[in-house]
């Protein structure tokens, strides 16, 4: 992965396989704390103490098409080497949770990148499901919840060419407007 | 003042709708699919930009068709994967597919039916 908002869709992808009926996304950039922090919730099977954590174990997977998970665990990779971390809770039947925090002036930390594009991929991979995303740059924020996109573009489908552009200009236009994040450490 | 622009926003989009909603119909009794493989192993390959080179093919080329995604198949030293299925046809997968090699594939394969052969990996007929 060469983007945090990779990791993000592979990590809404899994709520998505487990079978999520919403999912919720955080971004948060601070400065003062030099701090990013990336969170997915979802209320999909969740997982029992002793799965989630080795939910972060590269060689553990409930899938049966190949043998390793990796996605989880590249995620924590990314986090760990940025003087952060992962952590995942989670409960059967309700639920589980996904952050991941980290330096946000470390020299390795990935780019957020096209967070619009994986909100779009998202969506199209899962039209049914209640969809939210959150994003604080110093305490000013953008949140995007499916249900517009469902009130607005009513029985048009998200791989609609128009609906897909309207969704990335929309989303790029308000995680634009967030603004760039303060010199780190003032 | 961004609540006013999103909402001017989502009345772009309800107009939008109301323009393409005849169309709607004309893509469902096609029964045609693309699928993008979007497992970890289809994202870290690039399965994202894939998809974005798909929907901006099918809108530059104002074509309709169902756009979804798959997660891992195992095949994860092909990813990114693409597959076209088509109903009443086979569903044919394509392998390590980089955005410049959409535009042709959805030319040859799904305009004109000729699938682009060097690029096929797999095929099932009679979906």
């Amino acid at each position: 992965m060469r983007e945090l908002s990779e990791h993000i869709l592979d990590l809404v992808y899994n709520c998505i396989e487990g079978g999520a009926r919403s999912v919720r996304v955080a971004v948060i950039e601070d400065s003062r704390a030099d701090r990013l922090s990336i969170r997915v919730s979802d209320d999909g099977r969740g997982m029992d103490e002793a799965a989630a954590r080795r939910a972060l174990d590269p060689f553990y997977t409930t899938r049966t098409t190949r043998r390793v998970g990796l996605g989880l665990p590249l995620f924590a990779a990314a986090a760990r080497r940025c003087g952060g971390d992962v952590e995942v809770c989670s409960r059967p039947g309700e639920g589980t949770t996904v952050s991941g925090w980290m330096r946000h002036s470390h020299i390795d930390r990935q780019p957020l990148g096209n967070v619009p594009e994986t909100i779009v991929a998202a969506i199209l991979s899962a039209p049914d499901i209640a969809f939210e995303y959150h994003h604080e740059v110093d305490g000013r924020c953008f949140t995007f919840n499916s249900s517009l996109l469902k009130e607005a573009a009513g029985d048009l489908p998200p791989s609609h060419p128009a609906v897909a552009q309207w969704l990335r200009a929309h989303l790029a236009e308000g995680i634009g407007g967030l603004g760039r994040l303060q010199a780190i450490g003032h | 003042m961004s609540e006013t622009k999103a909402l001017t926003s989502l009345e772009a989009l309800r107009r939008l709708k109301e323009e393409a909603h005849r169309e709607i119909h004309v893509r469902e009794s096609t029964g045609t699919k693309i699928i993008v493989g979007m497992g970890t192993c289809g994202i870290a390959a690039g399965a994202r930009e894939v998809m974005r080179a798909v929907l901006d093919e099918l809108a530059r080329q104002e074509i309709e068709v169902q756009v979804t995604t798959v997660g891992c198949i195992g095949m994860c030293a092909q990813e990114p994967l693409l597959d076209i299925v088509q109903a009443g046809g086979s569903r044919v997968t394509y392998g390590k597919v980089n955005p410049e090699m959409v535009p042709r594939i959805i030319k040859d394969h799904l305009v004109e039916g000729r699938p682009v052969e060097e690029w096929v990996i797999g095929r099932i007929i009679d979906m």
